[in-house]
């Protein structure tokens, strides 16, 4: 059996598989709370205004220290290449972060990513020295596009972000896991934990979950559950599974029946 | 007595008046956001933090201050 098997994106280690959105929690310590239970190492974190007026709203970095917890700021609710690069550079400059997630949405009501933008930003970014995880479709020639241009991890989509639709195209999920090296993680669209563990058993390298913990009715049983189903998967994935048959095959052997 | 200069500035999107000659830090400093956790946009571009100290705010400047919030 395999003892070590961290996941490893720009060449550092991480021994959790699964990273997990900071968004839509009723609070800021039940946030920290479902991190916790999760395992998770990594975060997505937003980059957005200070309040100025209310200056006892609670701090994200208050919450969830970021010497232990490694932050992954993202572009979310960015519509095009100039905003999302905005948005990277000035989360750069807070604390020197490289490891980002790029996503460029093209649409409002399905938030698919805008393809073309998130190219054209990849290209950019990865020039610029970060270091750049990818929210993208499930186009196989699109990943193979964003790892041509630098990326350093491909992040394609489940299903509609926050549809909990789970994994729509198997095949697709198939086709990327093999031809590229690089870390898979399936990102958006879950809705419960078994989803995670298809997305483990197609090989994908980790899952990247927000509102299937978050909006869940207990967060921190679905942040544990979500926990068990990537190791779970995992596991499956690396033990190899046996073939499929129409027919069945006894278990037990015919010899000494009495 | 010295009449003190204001200026109209943009903050965060919404337009307010601050005292003329004013250095990106002692404003930052007197709103008492914690500088380590934030980033800092003037007119679009990023000030290093470093240079906070020695940039002085001007009429009709538009300054960003930014920081992490939760998210997916």
């Amino acid at each position: 059996m395999k003892k070590i098997d961290n996941l490893i994106i720009a060449k550092k280690k991480f021994k959790s598989r699964l990273i997990v959105g900071t968004g839509k929690y009723k609070n800021m310590s039940d946030c920290a709370k479902a991190i916790k239970f999760s395992g998770a190492e990594i975060v997505t974190v937003a980059v957005r205004r200070v309040n100025i007026v209310d200056k006892k709203k609670p701090l994200l970095m208050d919450y969830i220290d970021p010497k232990k917890i490694t932050y992954l700021p993202n572009t979310a609710g960015c519509f095009n290449s100039q905003e999302a690069l905005r948005t990277l550079r000035l989360a750069r400059e807070i604390g020197g972060w490289k490891l980002v997630k790029l996503e460029v949405l093209g649409d409002k009501k399905t938030l698919f990513p805008d393809m073309i933008e998130t190219l054209k930003s990849t290209e950019i970014l990865t020039r610029e020295g970060f270091k750049v995880m990818v929210y993208c479709t499930d186009d196989p020639l699109m990943a193979k596009r964003l790892e041509n241009s630098g990326a350093a991890a491909i992040m394609p989509l489940a299903a509609p972000i926050g549809s909990g639709l789970g994994i729509q195209n198997y095949t697709n999920i198939k086709i990327i896991r093999k031809q590229t090296k690089l870390p898979l993680i399936i990102d958006a669209g879950l809705g419960q934990a078994s989803d995670a563990t298809i997305a483990m058993e197609l090989g994908c390298d980790g899952v990247l979950v927000n509102t299937a913990i978050a909006r869940a009715k207990n967060p921190f049983q679905m942040a544990l559950a979500f926990k068990n189903s990537v190791v779970a998967g995992r596991q499956s994935y690396l033990s190899g599974r046996i073939e499929k048959f129409l027919f069945g095959s006894p278990s037990s052997p015919k010899e000494g029946i009495i | 007595m010295k009449k003190i200069n204001k200026i109209k500035i943009k903050l965060n999107g919404k337009f307010i008046k601050i005292q003329d000659k004013t250095t990106l830090l002692s404003f930052i400093k007197k709103l008492k956001v914690p500088i380590s956790k934030v980033a800092i946009e003037l007119n679009e571009t990023i000030v290093n933090k470093k240079l906070l100290i020695r940039t002085k705010i001007k009429k009709n400047d538009k300054i960003e201050i930014v920081h992490f919030i939760g998210g997916g």
